[in-house]
């Protein structure tokens, strides 16, 4: 941690004092209950709440080898891979553009980052409406086409529904990174290789993408993270997981287990695991993140 | 350097237009079908254009109590911005402290202080969602304001990325406010204030907007329609009717919804996107 060098000498209480608001709430409300999840996860509660029995690694155990953990993995893991390559695909693409105009440019980027306002939720149900059985435009569209469309019987349906609706929001959050990564390569880098004769699409993909490159490899673990904990919102108001568990994510299993059915130390379990997972991406975030310093 | 080619700009602006527009159309719908009545909706596709039900679907929501809830969307909006500005206010006041304290002062356990508010950067709310809820029921709070807002704060975000910004503060800075016989509040208040005002702007906005449109925690620690807000009253509009959903409701209470944070990205664009890359360094 860098230190600076000049501070105030002889405060001695001043400093708690000024710490204690934070280290309160951080606290009460981020360490107790994480213990308690970690705690939870290596007990067993009986039904009525009343008595709990330490059971070591079962619950783990039992999470690890139930198949629906294992499906809310696989669609959580697919999820994250569509939503990533939809919405950076999207974004780059759109950055690229962006970048490129002398006018007009702050509109576009203002109807280009306008989505990220919008809460996961109420993209869910802009999307329901526009993929709606009975009025929705782009399943009247569809049906022309030959395409029976009915999100809430077809698991692939639901899927891509939930999957168009988060690509849609999460593209701005992309976009407004690859713009300023766009923006930070130096200009006579590719003033250089126009004078040597590259065109458009060489400087493109000879000096530019590379230079994105560890843009692109945050926004990757960024979205990671958007589809685990951000969709829940999205999943709650389209497809409730539905049908058959076909948009049940890790974190929407989590809710279901702990709230609906009430199984205390098997969603502990779960909890844990995700700050392992979330943890692991941490970590390899930070790891790039060095290097990126040592740029 | 960028190439000039007519042809290519032209298509350029083209693309970005068409972009735009795909975009823009989610909410183009929803705003036109917020303008007609349940009967025109139900008897086919989605209108493109605006009927003349608007002023009668807006009044309905903001004047009655909304069906399944029991209260109107003024009263979710109010509960909506009491939420956002509590946690963006909030989080702010407590970071603002906490990074002067660790940057300006030399305590023990400094660094312990520090790396104990650094790992609440890991890990969201929706990780201990379950222990959370226990924790706040037994202090009493399910159903306040505190209640919703706390839990939420209770990530270092902000006093990481206010710790970034008094660290570049030079020296001079602060050799000369010790000259003037400035004391730690005085030296806050004149000095570092003033100077990080562009980045608490930043952060403003973007736990405005994280603040808004939360959704899985308020669900939980609002039990009662007195506490809920716009975002999760939409469920109620969709998913608990047996017959067709009104969408001129839900669609007009989307807009409604959506518009407060919409507004803020538009106005504040400049702090926005600052504010969202400084969050991530």
């Amino acid at each position: 941690m860098p230190i600076k060098m000049t501070t105030f000498e002889r405060h001695s209480v001043t400093p708690w004092l000024l710490l204690a608001p934070q280290l309160a709430v951080v606290a009460i409300f981020f360490f107790w209950p994480a213990a308690e999840s970690l705690r939870q996860a290596f007990y067993v509660q009986d039904a009525f709440g009343l008595g709990e029995r330490f059971v070591g690694l079962a619950n783990f155990q039992h999470v690890l080898s139930s198949p629906g953990y294992w499906h809310a993995f696989g669609v959580t893991a697919l999820f994250s891979l569509l939503v990533a390559a939809g919405a950076m695909g999207l974004a780059l693409l759109l950055a690229v553009l962006a970048d490129r105009v002398l006018h007009g440019a702050r509109l576009y980027r203002v109807l280009l980052t306008w989505p990220y306002a919008v809460a996961p939720a109420v993209a869910g149900l802009l999307w329901l409406f526009m993929f709606d059985p009975v009025l929705g435009v782009l399943t009247h569209a569809l049906a022309v086409f030959g395409v029976h469309w009915d999100a809430q019987l077809d698991p692939g349906q639901a899927l891509a529904l939930v999957v168009i609706a988060s690509i849609w929001q999460q593209m701005s959050y992309n976009f407004v990174f690859f713009l300023a990564g766009l923006q930070m390569i130096p200009a006579s880098l590719l003033e250089a290789a126009a004078i040597d004769g590259a065109g458009p699409f060489r400087c493109f993909f000879g000096i530019t993408l590379p230079l994105l490159s560890p843009t692109a490899f945050f926004l990757l673990v960024m979205n990671s993270v958007y589809v685990l904990f951000e969709t829940f919102a999205t999943i709650d108001n389209t497809t409730l997981g539905g049908p058959g568990g076909a948009t049940r994510t890790l974190v929407y299993k989590l809710y279901e287990d702990g709230f609906v059915g009430r199984d205390l130390g098997g969603s502990s379990a779960q909890s844990v695991l995700l700050m392992l997972l979330v943890g692991v991406l941490t970590f390899i975030q930070f790891r790039y993140l060095e290097r990126r310093v040592a740029y | 350097m960028r190439y000039r080619r007519p042809g290519l700009d032209g298509l350029t602006h083209l693309l970005l237009i068409i972009g735009a527009v795909i975009f823009g159309l989610p909410l183009w719908l929803a705003l036109t079908a917020s303008t007609h009545s349940a009967a025109d909706l139900q008897s086919g596709i989605a209108p493109l254009w605006f009927g003349d039900q608007g002023l009668v679907n807006y009044w309905q929501l903001l004047s009655q109590p909304m069906p399944g809830l029991g209260v109107s969307a003024l009263r979710l909006l109010g509960n909506s911005l009491v939420m956002a500005l509590g946690i963006a206010l909030g989080k702010i006041a407590i970071s603002l402290l906490a990074a002067y304290a660790i940057v300006f002062f030399r305590f023990p356990c400094r660094t312990l202080c520090f790396w104990l508010i650094f790992v609440t950067l890991m890990l969201p709310v929706e990780v201990r969602i379950v222990p959370t809820y226990g924790v706040v029921a037994r202090f009493g709070l399910i159903d306040t304001y505190a209640g919703m807002i706390l839990p939420l704060i209770a990530s270092a975000t902000a006093t990481f990325l206010l710790r970034q910004c008094f660290l570049s503060l030079p020296s001079e800075l602060f050799e000369a406010a010790r000259l003037d016989g400035a004391g730690p509040l005085r030296f806050l208040k004149d000095f570092v204030l003033p100077l990080s005002r562009t980045n608490l702007a930043a952060l403003f906005v973007i736990m405005f907007i994280y603040g808004w449109n939360q959704y899985l925690w308020p669900l939980l620690a609002a039990n009662s329609p007195d506490h809920a807000t716009a975002v999760i009253s939409l469920k109620n509009l969709v998913q608990s009717t047996d017959t067709l959903p009104p969408w001129q409701l839900a669609t007009a209470m989307t807009l409604l919804t959506v518009l407060p944070p919409v507004v803020v990205i538009v106005a504040m664009q400049r702090f926005f996107v600052r504010g969202l890359t400084d969050a991530e360094k």
